[in-house]
Formats: structure tokens, sequence, C-alpha cells
């Protein structure tokens, strides 16, 4: 078996041929990326039990000619702000490096039920904050396409063993682009579904407004069987969505023909060349399908950052005020009160860029500045959502980039925080406005580095997104 | 917007964080940064527009609750395993009442 190119259907024949079992794929699986990890660094933790029992379990199920589910034997990776019981999760934090949790994220439960097999957890910037991976406690990760560049971020690993070929397939968290940036970097497929699509619980909460969590693949099939696999109602989490999950991979097949697809003005403006001609490239592949391609504009685009680093840093220091010392695993030797105990603990456990936007958001929600700061944010994204809704009026789905360049050296762009948040400027609309959104590959450039296309949909037309993404990649959109 | 160290000290205070001088130093200059773009925002006016706090969408007032049935809750010796310090199934903090 070819395991840095398997497919989640190449899965399914090799175990109803009888090729392979489930638990050798398991074995090979893992043992090639235990030997493999130490170029880029994208697991921090294997789970070979796990594995292996996940992988027993879908070969009795063979054995008794019962189904296996839709993902039997796919081996997976999972980001480690995702929880599974028994199996350390560190949200790449000194403050978790010892964490075990006591219980499965629904995600993950529904990913098992379905017959994955979880073989680690990935390496990501800590508690899911950056852009770049490299603000894990466990070090950065190293894109597996450039070994001197960053994969991107947050869910750097996820993205980094998929394009490594050490999983079929992983789970992501996107909050404000760390599912597609990190898929368009290293040249694989990324979704971030509707917000509520996935349920939330076990995802170790960074801003719940808006968290989500989605897979990443090689082809869009795969990524549809994911979602469909860990989408739906959840009672362990309000805010997910009671609408039924369609079947995203029949609805691949579909035709894109007489589509209307818009193009926001505002994300081409001042685009490099490198990426506005792949861009451009992969445009004319949906118009050679035979969408209509349509001007809209998203006024409000501009923002968009502003907003979003007021409301996902305010849930920020709400939500990391739990690591306090007393509950989670790392406390500080000094300190003889308690409020010492909680600032030694809680400066010692945590990285610099977790301090920074538990700073801001504490200094944005802090008397007298909560009408100023965090209302007004939550004002605009109204206005952002709103942008959407009056562009999805006239148009099916609308395609942006990603990234305003390709993936950057390691280091380059770690002395100016502003700069870094600057560049989510093309994710973060989406991620505040919850609709569904995704990375698919559009060419290299000159230098061989990939380059993401972004298609958005309105809320819960997942199916629509996945049959542009699907027909996109059929006609050879991929190597645009 | 300028933050001052005097301020960062305060905001650190609020937020429970021990930050060494240099934090405290860099923390001044990224804020000012990135309070500085915020305050773009003051360009718009928002005025009439209802702030949006959650992605919600069309549903019954009662559909996202679910039945109130008892289940079996985390055990005591689950719930306090990742502590650092426990005693007799708690957690345990430094003293906060004096004698």
């Amino acid at each position: 078996m070819q395991i840095p190119s398997l497919t989640i259907s190449a899965v399914r024949q090799g175990l109803a041929e009888k090729q392979f079992s489930a638990v050798e794929l398991a074995q090979e699986a893992l043992a090639y990326a235990q030997a493999e990890n130490p170029k880029t660094n994208a697991y921090l933790t294997f789970s070979e039990e796990r594995a292996l029992s996940a992988a027993r379990a879908v070969d009795e199920k063979l054995a008794r000619g019962q189904d296996p589910g839709a993902l039997a034997g796919v081996p997976v990776g999972v980001k480690d702000v995702i929880v599974t019981r028994g199996l350390r999760t560190t949200c790449g934090s000194k403050m978790l490096e010892k964490f075990v949790p006591p219980y499965d994220a629904t995600a993950v439960e529904r990913l098992e039920a379905a017959g994955g097999v979880i073989i680690g957890k990935t390496n990501c910037d800590e508690f899911a904050m950056g852009s770049s991976n490299e603000n894990s406690a466990f070090g950065a990760v190293r894109n597996p396409l450039a070994l001197d560049r960053v994969p991107g971020g947050s869910s750097g690993g996820s993205a980094a063993v998929v394009a490594q070929g050490t999983a079929v397939v992983s789970l992501g968290s996107d909050t404000g682009g760390s599912i597609r940036q990190p898929a368009s970097f290293c040249g694989c497929v990324g979704v971030t579904p509707t917000y509520g699509r996935v349920s939330r619980y076990g995802l170790v909460a960074f801003a719940s407004s808006l968290d989500h969590i989605g897979p990443f693949s090689r082809t869009v099939a795969d990524s549809a069987a994911v979602l469909g696999a860990i989408a739906g109602r959840d009672p362990h989490d309000a805010t997910s969505a009671l609408h039924p999950v369609q079947d995203y991979v029949a609805a691949m097949a579909q035709p894109v023909k007489g589509l209307r697809i818009g193009l926001p003005k505002e994300y081409f403006q001042g685009l490099a060349s490198e990426i506005g001609d792949r861009m451009q490239a992969g445009i004319d592949v949906l118009k050679k399908q035979g969408c209509e391609i349509v001007d809209v504009s998203l006024p409000h685009t501009e923002y968009a950052i502003a907003a979003y680093y007021i409301i996902c840093t305010a849930e920020v220091s709400a939500n990391l005020s739990r690591f306090d010392g007393v509950r989670f695993t790392t406390r500080s030797a000094r300190g003889e009160t308690l409020i010492d105990m909680y600032r030694n603990s809680r400066g010692e456990g945590f990285g610099a860029e977790a301090k920074r936007r538990i700073m801001l958001g504490t200094y944005v929600l802090s008397h007298g500045y909560y009408d100023a700061y965090y209302l007004k944010a939550q004002r605009v994204r109204s206005l952002i959502t709103r942008d959407f809704a009056q562009a999805f009026e006239k148009v099916d789905a609308l395609v942006t980039p990603v990234s305003p360049f390709p993936a950057f050296k390691l280091g380059e762009k770690t002395s100016d925080p502003l700069q870094m948040y600057l560049s989510d400027i093309y994710t973060i609309t989406g991620s505040l406005a919850g609709i569904p959104c995704m990375n698919v590959p559009c060419g290299k450039t000159a230098e061989g580095l990939p380059v993401g296309m972004q298609i958005l949909t309105k809320h819960f037309s997942e199916d629509l997104m996945f049959r542009i993404a699907h027909q996109y990649e059929i006609s050879g959109g991929f190597a645009a | 917007m300028k933050l001052t160290e005097e301020q960062v000290r305060y905001v650190a205070g609020l937020a429970n964080l021990a930050l060494t001088e240099d934090e405290i130093h860099k923390y001044a200059h990224d804020l000012s940064d990135i309070l500085t773009h915020i305050d773009k925002l003051n360009e718009l006016n928002t005025d009439g527009v209802a702030p949006m706090a959650q992605v919600l969408f069309e549903s019954g007032d009662l559909a996202t609750l679910r039945e109130d049935e008892p289940h079996a809750p985390l055990s005591n010796a689950d719930a306090v395993r990742n502590a650092p310090v426990t005693g007799q199934g708690y957690f345990k903090v430094p003293r906060v009442i004096e004698r």
C-alpha cells in the first residue's frame, strides 16, 4: 500500500478486496508517520494503542459482515486542541504539557464511530493562536513542501501531516483562518464549515463565537466524507446546529454549469502577481466549466481585522482564565498567596502570543472600554455579515485568495505581531460571518510554493461548496 | 491609541498575569500598535446596527435545549486527576483565610 497517497476510497477498496487489514494499515501508517515525523515535527504524540484497538474493531466488523463505517480504517491526525480521552492533549502549551483529558470531543467520538483510526495528535500554535505554527511550546512545524518554511497556522501540524502523507485526513480548528491558511501553504484541501455545523464540545475554547472544527485532506471527496461523519446536532453544545446534515459526497457529482461565482473586488486590489496570476488561472477553470463570473463588493472588508482582534481577544481573555494553576496540571513553584500563585502559574505557563492576546482582550473589556471596543466590534461584525448576505443575493458562491503570500520562511515574520495579524485579512471575514469556506489548491508560484483559492457559500450550503470544489478539482484546478 | 507601561501593569493585574519588565515594555509597544489599527473602527457610523454576539439561526425558542435527564457525571477521581495538588478528593490551593 502507498501510505503517502492513500485516500478514503483507496482504503475502502483495499479493505474490501482484502489487500490489507485495518490493523496492518494502522501498523504501517504508524511506522511511516513515526519515521517521517522528525522532518516536520507535525505530530506531538502518537497513539499506537488507540489506533490498533480502533483498527481491530474495524477488522472485527468486516469479519462479521457489518458496515465498518464511512471512514473505516482511515488513518487520521487530530489537532492537539481537540480533547481525546486518555491521550495527552497539550494545546501546544507548556500550561497543558501533561494534561490527559477525561473525555472525548464529540468530533473525535463520531470520527471513531465511523471507523476512523486516530494515529496521533498534531502540533499547533499555542491554544490555536497564530498564523505560522511558530507559537507552539513544542517547537515550530516545518512545511513538508519546503522545510525552511512555515506550514501556516494555527493548524500547521494537521495541514503538514496530510501534505506529508503521514495521515490520510486530519482534523483542525479554525477561528480566523487556522484551517484554510495552512491548507493553502501546504497545498491541501481544508474546510471551515458553517459555525455550529460541527459540535465544539471538547474543542478547547479559544474564541467561542468563532471557533470551528473542520477537516484537512488531499482530495475534496475526503473532506466531504469526514465532515459528513462529524457534523450534526450535539446536545453537549447548545450552539451546534439543528439543520439536517447533507450527503456532501453525493452533492459533489453535479456539474457547476450556470452557477454564478462572485469575485469581491476588495480581495483582489493590490494582490501580488504571484498570487493574482494563479487566482486568475483558477477562475478560468471555473469559467470553462460554465460558471458565470460576476464582480461583487464586500464594502466592510477593511474593518474585519480590527473587529476580529477585539472579539477574539476578548473571548480569549475569558476562556483562558480557567488556566490558573488549580485544575490543569501546571502550577508555579513560586507564590505564597493564592493570587501570587495564579499570577505566576499563568506568567510561566503561557507563551508570548497567548499573553499578548489575554492582555489585549482584558484591556478591551476593562471598565470604560467595553462599549468603545467590544460592542463596537460586534456592530461591525453585523455589517460584515450583512455584506455577505447581500452578495449572496446576486451570486451562488464567492471565490477569493486565502493568503496575500505563499508560505514564508521560519522566523521571517515573528518580530511584528500586527503584520502577522494583518495577513489574516482574506480568511477572517468568513469566520466573522460564520459561513462555510474552504481552501482548494490553485497551482504553485515560480518557486514551487502552493497557492490556495477560497470558496465561500451561504450558511449551511456546504453541499454547494463541495460541489464547486470537486468539479474544479476534476477539471484540473489544483494544478491551475 | 498609545498604552503606557503603567496601563500595561494595571491590565496584567486584572488578567492575573505575572509579566517581566521586558514583557511589560514589549506589550506596551505591541498593544499600542494593535490598538492604533483598531481605532480604524471609529471611521464607521454604527448607530442603529445591532451587535452580533453569536452566529444565530432560525429555530424555535426551546429548540436548542435538551431534555433534563440525569446521567452519570465525571467521577471525582477523574475530575481531580489533572490537578497539580489535590487532597481528599479536592483541589488544594494556598491558604486564603488567615486563622
